[in-house]
């Protein structure tokens, strides 16, 4: 070809990146790697060939942990433990700064072998991955640095099993380990069996910059590896993958008292309304449908349009999509390259061929043969088809229309994913009313696919909990220093056989929706003090009652919608109420429970003014990220929380768990202390007189056994607390794994500050602005 | 301003949008460039809806203008020939209050030759000339004489230029003065405040009154996006100047304090990209001032190409407004054929 022929074609040509430094690294490993355990690699053993998935050709022989590997690594990472978190922050900032530093040094290195061994564009690794992962390490060298004096009451959680992906792998990485390592924690981590490469040269840094041995092991290898990980004697797992893996680690888990982080997968919508700029809104469907092949967890995979525009949204969308070049990931010029592995293409091809319906629409681009697959979008297809609700995991965007806001909001939401949505208008007014309403961790205004580390990221819903990057990322690996007192264990209610002696008698119910309720069941239960003597007679709840109790919850949406102000002013009449029978309370706690009662209310009053006075001060921040733009953070109820309250304080305990939660916004359903539930029974009195609408707060009294697998189980409570002296974490975490809610166990509540914490999401919200 | 729209603006009736005209032919393909003509933009009566609904989005605009030269780029042989591309593509310009004859006939040689004939002759590729000379209007007359005999227009500022605020009736004059000179191609001005007061149908009005005087000379409508204050307003105007029948839209006189950027390019060729969807007519694109760099040129092309299609990288439907880019092209191409980086004295002056 002449460069006369060119001049007449203006085609791009070839633009391939060397590969020469990167296959000399492997060369200069004889291409065979073992684990990086206690600072150290490890022989090389027994494993598998990594690949690169644009060629099928073997880059070099991974090794595959044993159990005693991971053991090792384990051993390693808990004796480096207390000694990494004893350095002062100043220490630990100097080592993330060196990782960050090399990082950048070695930028190219990285950027090629990521690109070599996972098949994405050169381009996104050099510009997105690997600068982003600097970013992360650099952010939380300054994190270990201010710990000290920011976090003063909190400690890190200890040894850190990480397990991550292969879409991303030097940057779920960094995403793993930086905030690991800055808040004085210890990991073993485990890269994804496609994509070790990057965490294998990232190991071998460690040791260059001289980081302490063991705290940071790399062990390779399959799923089995990661399951020994999350057996193994961590404090804390840590997932990134997919929701079905994801629910396993939470089963396992379960009454471990492992911490869990998860962040999975996610159908997350692509919102356009009518006002929009679209081409440029068409544009942003190129930087996250057809961004690293599609094989992103937050990929805008779900495009929702206003009917108005669909057509020609439709129509430039296409045009946009042919002039997509895929190919060779190592050109310059590709904008998608090949699939990690041929399972995830024969994955990919099996969803969409196995879809009838709507229309189809290949980009009209040339398709290399291999591990390719062509940018595709599927119009036409309605909320019930299965690939409006099914993660693809490929190039592959679905499509449906919508004709209000409310409706666009209602679509986007009925998924059981909540990681990421983006929405594009050029309406202030719609954008702010929009965003907060979407199920997501992280929402993009005319935006999308914008990280950084200092907003966090993470979902609701099946998409996992816990965020990773900004100050809400470090309460994934920091715990309280204090360790909450433990309330003396209650196993049986006191027993009796006097006669119940009120001169009319009282039917104590339950509470749902707002209104005195008995028990479905039809069965109560006599309550006696220490003296034998009955005091009353509470409703055996069961299942329906907890499926009503829920229902009322669910329904009470408002109470969220409300201003923190009302919600204060609510908690302080409740205060009032309760104030005016603070005597009658005392006598009745001590009568269930033989000690004066005065302290225990006077102690509940003052946490229901902690938490109004919290209630409108509970603030989210605005995060420093690099753009011209801000990323809010909002604190946005859990929604419907289930709580098991404690045994002891029958009202105190009640009040704990019901006032931060309220006060945040959340809709509850409380399972009354049971041996003592009389003091909660009386309770909804003062709900009653005290303007708490109905179903905000749902007072269910019985066995704490007995209800709380139901209460774990029921797919619409989005959080599970419980404060029981019945040992439940076992059945409640895996029983929770149906809708992945987020579970908090502990002897007894926390300070108000903590308990808010749990009663709050934290939802991104990335608002780019400018004119001009 | 009614009396002067011109018949070919009446004679169009309204088209749905997203259906080509149809006394318009089918879209040319590759194997007829560069030699078929397009038909000539005839306009369409204003259309304020659409105008309306223009909207451009600045933080996403940048975006996709910072990511681009990270996606698109060309190497060896294909940079030479875009390079050579973006020669042909050049509206090799001088707009200063000293021009004289000479340095004019200085200029328009270089038009003629714009690549050393050695360096042209390695590359295998012949007949390289710059895409037009831009001139004043006292400076037509010499430069027409200077490119005698060659294909390369002579393009006049008009219209007041730069600011565009002399009376209106000689703003019109104006251009048919410099027609009447010779110029082929004629840049006018823009009123800006008509824009940045939202006064849309005399803007309108202006540009129809400007077409109807350039005759049978192109006309390219300067918006001096520096000056309309929002990428809206960027968008807005493209639109109205294309439906008022400009052939070209260019960016800047050079003058303002911002000229050509990424981003006002990006909303000018969406909206040449719509325009042509809705009524078949292919307007060409102009960005003038600040592009000095090969670099630079190269990116602009991969705009073009990416978001225009193939068909506007020829000089009949893209030019580049410089005057230094040229130099900085020489030297990347001798550097492409002799492996040594190269120095400007090298090359010959414009």
């Amino acid at each position: 070809m002449t460069v006369k022929e060119h001049f007449d074609s203006m085609d791009y040509g070839p633009a391939p990146e060397s590969t020469t430094e990167a296959m000399a690294w492997l060369e200069g490993h004889k291409a065979r790697f073992g684990h990086f355990i206690d600072g150290a690699f490890t022989a090389p053993g027994k494993g598998f060939e990594t690949k690169n998935p644009a060629s099928g050709k073997t880059l070099a022989k991974i090794s595959q942990a044993r159990q005693k590997d991971v053991d090792a690594a384990v051993k390693a990472a808990r004796r480096a433990q207390p000694k990494w978190a004893a350095l002062s922050g100043f220490e630990r900032a100097k080592y993330l700064y060196a990782l960050a530093r090399a990082l950048q040094k070695h930028a190219r290195l990285f950027a090629v072998l990521e690109t070599l061994d996972n098949g994405k564009p050169i381009r996104e690794s050099r510009d997105i991955d690997i600068p982003l992962a600097q970013r992360h390490f650099y952010y939380h060298a300054g994190m270990a640095q201010l710990m000290a004096s920011e976090l003063p009451d909190r400690a890190p959680i200890g040894v850190c099993g990480q397990i991550i992906p292969w879409n991303f792998p030097l940057l779920m990485l960094a995403w793993k380990i930086a905030p690991a390592l800055a808040t004085g924690n210890t990991v073993v981590l485990k890269p994804a069996e496609y994509t070790s490469l990057t965490a294998l040269l990232f190991a071998e840094i460690c040791a260059r910059i001289g980081l302490p041995k063991g705290v940071v092991n790399i062990v390779t290898g399959d799923g089995a590896v990661g399951e020994w990980i999350v057996e193994a004697e961590v404090d804390k797992v840590a997932f990134t993958g997919s929701t079905e893996v994801g629910k396993r680690i939470r089963a396992a888990t379960a009454g471990s008292g492992k911490s869990l982080t998860l962040e999975l997968g996610g159908k997350s919508p692509y919102i356009v309304f009518d006002d929009a700029d679209i081409d440029s809104a068409v544009e942003g469907l190129v930087d996250t449908i057809w961004f690293n092949q599609g094989q992103v967890c937050c990929a805008g995979s779900r495009l929702l349009v206003h009917e108005g525009v669909a057509e020609v949204f439709h129509r430039k969308l296409k045009a946009r999509m042919d002039k997509i070049r895929i190919g060779d990931p190592l050109d310059k010029c590709i904008d998608v390259g090949a699939v990690v592995d041929p399972v995830q293409l024969e994955t990919i091809t099996r969803m969409v061929d196995g879809n009838s319906e709507g229309e189809t629409y290949k980009a009209a681009t040339p398709v290399p043969e291999g591990c390719f697959y062509p940018p595709t979008l599927i119009t036409g297809l309605s909320t019930s088809s299965a690939l409006m609700q099914e993660e693809i995991f490929g190039p592959v965007l679905v499509s449906t229309t919508f004709r209000t806001p409310a409706e666009a909001v209602a679509v986007a939401n009925n998924s059981r994913y909540g990681l990421a949505a983006t929405l594009w208008t050029e309406n202030l007014n719609l954008a702010l009313d929009v965003a907060p309403k979407l199920a997501a961790g992280v929402v993009w205004v005319n935006a999308t696919n914008l990280f950084d580390a200092a907003a966090g990221f993470g979902g609701v819903r099946e998409s996992g909990f816990g965020r990773e990057g900004g100050w809400e990322g470090l309460a994934a690996y920091t715990k309280p220093k204090a360790k909450p007192r433990a309330l003396k264990a209650v196993t049986t209610a006191f027993t009796g056989v006097h006669a119940l002696h009120d001169p009319i008698d009282r039917t104590a119910k339950l509470y749902i929706g707002g209104k005195q309720a008995r028990p479905d069941g039809g069965y109560t239960q006599t309550i006696y003090g220490p003296r034998g003597d009955a005091l009353g007679e509470v409703g055996l709840g069961n299942r329906k009652d907890i499926r009503n109790a829920v229902e009322a919850a669910r329904g009470a949406k408002g109470w969220s919608a409300t201003t923190g102000h009302l919600r204060a002013q609510i908690l302080y009449y409740i205060a009032e109420n309760l104030s005016v029978r603070a005597d009658e309370f005392a006598a009745r706690l001590k009568a269930m429970t033989g000690k004066p009662g005065r302290k225990e209310v006077d102690a509940a009053l003052e946490t229901l003014f902690t938490c109004a006075a919290w209630a409108d001060k509970y603030d989210g921040r605005i995060h420093d990220v690099p753009i011209r733009g801000v990323a809010l953070a909002m604190n946005a109820p859990v929604g419907v929380i289930g709580a098991l309250c404690p045994d002891r304080a029958p009202l105190k305990g009640l009040i704990e768990v019901m006032a931060p939660a309220i006060a945040m916004g959340n809709r509850t359903v409380l399972v009354a202390s049971e041996p003592f539930p009389l003091a909660a029974t009386d309770f909804y009195q003062v709900l009653e007189t005290s303007d708490v609408p109905g179903g905000v707060v749902n007072i269910v009294t019985g066995s704490h056994a007995e209800l709380a697998p139901h209460l774990a189980a029921h797919n619409d409570v989005d959080a599970l607390w419980s404060f029981s002296s019945t040992p439940l974490a076992g059945p409640i975490e895996s029983a929770s794994c149906g809708n992945l809610k987020r579970t908090h166990i502990a002897p007894a509540p926390g300070p108000v500050r903590d308990m808010l914490g749990h009663a709050t999401e934290i939802t991104n919200i990335w608002i780019p602005y400018g004119e001009g | 301003m009614r009396e002067t729209i011109a018949p070919w603006q009446v004679s169009i009736s309204p088209t749905a949008r997203g259906k080509p005209m149809p006394q318009t032919t089918a879209k040319p393909t590759i194997t007829q460039l560069p030699q078929v003509h397009l038909p000539r933009n005839a306009g369409m009566p204003l259309d304020l809806d659409w105008v309306a609904r223009a909207q451009a989005n600045t933080s996403a605009i940048e975006r996709r203008a910072k990511t681009l030269p990270g996606r698109r780029t060309v190497k060896k042989d294909y940079q030479a020939a875009w390079l050579l591309k973006a020669v042909t593509c050049i509206d090799l310009t001088t707009l200063s209050g000293d021009d004289t004859a000479g340095r004019v006939r200085r200029l328009c040689a270089k038009a003629r030759q714009p690549v050393r004939a050695d360096i042209l002759e390695r590359l295998g590729v012949e007949g390289i000339t710059t895409g037009a000379v831009c001139v004043y209007h006292d400076m037509i007359e010499p430069a027409r004489a200077a490119l005698a005999g060659s294909a390369i227009p002579v393009a006049a500022v008009s219209t007041g230029f730069p600011a565009g605020l002399s009376p209106f009736h000689l703003r019109v004059a104006e251009i048919e003065e410099s027609v009447k000179a010779g110029a082929r191609e004629i840049d006018i001005v823009i009123s800006r405040r008509h824009v940045l007061t939202q006064n849309w149908q005399a803007l309108y009005d202006e540009m129809s009154a400007f077409r109807a005087a350039c005759g049978d000379a192109h006309v390219k409508a300067i918006l001096a996006t520096g000056e309309l204050g929002s990428l809206r307003n960027v968008a807005r105007a493209s639109l109205i100047c294309m439906m008022a029948g400009a052939d070209f839209i260019k960016t800047s006189t050079g003058k303002e304090s911002v000229n050509a950027t990424l981003p006002v390019s990006l909303v000018m060729i969406r909206a040449i990209r719509d325009y042509c969807d809705a009524t078949g007519f292919h307007v060409g694109y102009k960005p003038a001032g600040g592009i000095s760099k090969a670099k630079d040129a190269v990116t602009y092309l991969a705009l073009i190409k990416e978001e225009l299609g193939d068909r506007w990288l020829q000089p009949d439907l893209f030019r580049f407004g410089a005057s230094s880019l040229l130099g900085d092209i020489e030297r990347q191409l001798e550097h492409h054929v002799t492996g040594a980086y190269s120095a400007s004295y090298r090359h010959p002056l414009g």
